[in-house]
């Protein structure tokens, strides 16, 4: 198969490169550079608006795009991520139906469905997308998602798929639930207690292989573990932890956020203060690829010593 | 040691005071029981709602006393809870759900073989510290319907309350009147063919006469009400203490319904209806045949 990486310059893209190289003719495509790549694999630094980017589609028949190039950075201005995930990713897609591509494949995000106090306690693919409603930042990566799914309806002929992962956590990972569990004193919000999921960074990999396999369409929730709470997992982790009270967190992580001094911007707390349970049966039936790691295996990298 | 583990630590010292402490079920017998309970444990000991047996392995015995010594509950036809899944409906009172945690209490100590209850609670109780874990781990869930149909779909017995805050936080001259009912059970019940079990409780109405519920007051603390009893709010901390009033749980015989679950709501509230009729029937009958509040 000739695939389509795009993000590939980032920590995770790479890894997921060089997986799908081992059987797959991999092209990446990223602004950034990418040192490092294995022989064979071909990177274009370029940006997938311009003209350029389309020739990739143009010369060669592509069988299927990966999609990871979405910016979660929301250090990120809302212009620049407006423009690069929407537009960027509406340009994607105008390749794909323009070029016959049979498989398109979105990393998307479980944080989509948003930690709500009144969601239902298992999210179902169906559920409502309503991550901004508390967090507006991420209203550009609920639109792509929303966007590939509109996408889905209108091409039957495209198999079209999109993940929806739990907590990715990894020792390789950087986004806000690796760093969490990173951090030497982890705070926890008083009197919350939450069930959480993780992903492996493996198993992910893993899965975007297995959306690769003919068949496999629509919209898939991802985990590797089954639902733990989440003073079990700190107590797994074995480091201290802090209760603090909502209100008092939530003032100091804006203020600490404005001024730069933290990489967790506020609306996160969310994700320790209520359930956002994804229902994983349909990875289950459809993609069929069982998370290999357990609860132990994903925090093991981030225990005390 | 947040509120309610303080509050549980409180229970454990009155029910180590209190005297015939011996005839309170014993630890063994408690264990026992909990062993009987059938759960869908994860590797983490957790079922994915988070229900944590235990849990309540360790607050159970100041719950038992708390139901056989201070509520001093008498339970009445339990024979008619089923071993499969079904749908408990009961009236809802006495401003802190003491009521609930009873009537499951009533299923767990004196039905053989014992059953664990799910109840369904009010959408506040996620945002609200401290309550919400200790509710999850208690294997109380938050009452959306979907939550509700997957309970029933493993045979769970599943403990809802049709008038919600409007009976929980009703005054004193509305005592024993069934508030309206919500048609959210009825749907579900038409929807899975789930039998109804009215159970009704007596005795709760009196734990906090209530005068006035100052919704202005409940408005600016962010509480679903604030009623003003006799000791509330005058007396800090302690001032929903429900009164030890004797509590009688009765459980009528199951109702079942056929119909469609998406019908108007007028047809589908003149079964509800005949629900609440026949809870306000047994709460007469009930009030009939007590003799004291507090005996």
């Amino acid at each position: 198969m000739r695939i389509v990486l795009t993000g590939i310059s980032g920590r995770f893209g790479r890894r997921v490169a060089n997986r799908l190289h081992r059987v797959h003719e991999v092209i990446g495509v990223d602004r950034r550079p990418c040192p490092g790549l294995p022989k064979g694999l071909i990177h274009h630094r370029i940006d997938i608006r311009r003209r350029s980017a389309e020739n990739i589609f143009r010369q060669d028949e592509i069988d299927a795009v990966v999609h990871l190039g979405v910016v979660h950075n929301f250090r990120v201005s809302s212009e620049e991520l407006y423009v690069r995930n929407i537009i960027g990713t509406e340009t994607l897609l105008r390749y794909v139906s323009q070029y016959k591509v049979k498989k398109l494949i979105l990393l998307s995000s479980g944080d989509v469905y948003g930690p709500m106090p009144t969601n239902s306690h298992y999210i179902h693919e169906d559920a409502p997308l309503m991550a901004s409603q508390r967090f507006p930042e991420t209203r550009s990566i609920v639109a792509v998602d929303r966007a590939i799914q509109s996408f889905f309806w209108r091409h039957h002929d495209i198999e079209t798929v999109i993940l929806r992962p739990a907590h990715i956590v990894g020792p390789n990972v950087r986004n806000a639930p690796s760093r969490y569990l990173r951090l030497r004193i982890i705070p926890t919000l008083a009197g919350f207690d939450p069930m959480v999921q993780l992903t492996a960074e493996d198993d992910l990999i893993g899965m975007i292989e297995g959306a690769l396999k003919p068949g496999v369409r629509g919209v898939i929730n991802l985990a590797s573990t089954e639902p733990v709470p989440l003073a079990r997992i700190l107590k797994i982790v074995g480091k201290p932890t802090l209760p603090v009270p909502h209100p008092l967190f939530k003032a100091f992580l804006e203020r600490a956020w404005r001024y730069r001094m933290t990489s967790f911007p506020a609306p996160e707390l969310d994700h320790i203060r209520f359930n956002a349970v994804l229902d994983t049966s349909r990875s289950e039936d459809i993609l069929k690829v069982p998370p290999e790691r357990t609860l132990y295996d994903i925090v093991e990298p981030f225990r005390a010593e | 040691m947040d509120v309610v583990g303080a509050g549980i630590k409180l229970l454990e010292i009155a029910s180590k005071v209190s005297d015939g402490m011996g005839e309170v079920m014993s630890n063994g017998e408690l264990e026992a029981r909990l062993e009987r309970i059938p759960t869908n444990l994860g590797p983490y000991g957790v079922d994915p709602f988070g229900f944590d047996p235990n849990y309540i392995r360790k607050i159970m015995a100041p719950v038992a006393w708390l139901y056989q010594k201070y509520f001093r509950c008498q339970s009445f036809g339990l024979e008619n809870v089923p071993d499969g899944r079904c749908l408990i409906i009961g009236n809802h009172s006495g401003q802190l759900p003491f009521d609930a945690m009873m009537i499951v209490m009533s299923a767990f100590l004196d039905r053989d073989p014992p059953r664990y209850f799910r109840s369904m609670v009010e959408r506040f109780v996620p945002a609200t510290p401290f309550v919400s874990p200790f509710l999850a781990r208690c294997g109380q869930i938050l009452g959306t319907p979907e939550n509700c149909r997957r309970l029933m779909g493993s045979g769970e017995a599943i403990l809802v309350f049709p008038e919600g805050l409007r009976g929980l936080n009703k005054t004193w001259a509305k005592r024993y009147q069934l508030q309206r009912f919500g048609q959210g059970f009825m749907r579900l019940a038409l929807e899975t063919q789930t039998p109804i079990v009215p159970t009704v409780v007596i005795g709760a109405e009196e734990q906090a006469p209530t005068f006035y519920n100052a919704e202005a007051l409940a408005k600016a603390f962010g509480f679903p009400a604030f009623p003003i009893t006799m000791t509330h709010p005058m007396v800090p901390g302690l001032g929903l203490l429900p009164l030890p009033t004797c509590y009688r749980i009765y459980f009528g015989e199951p109702m079942s319904f056929d119909g469609n679950a998406n019908d108007e709501d007028d047809f589908i509230m003149e079964k509800v209806r005949s629900v609440q009729e026949r809870m306000q029937a047994m709460i007469d009958a009930g009030l009939k045949r007590r003799e004291h509040v507090f005996w």
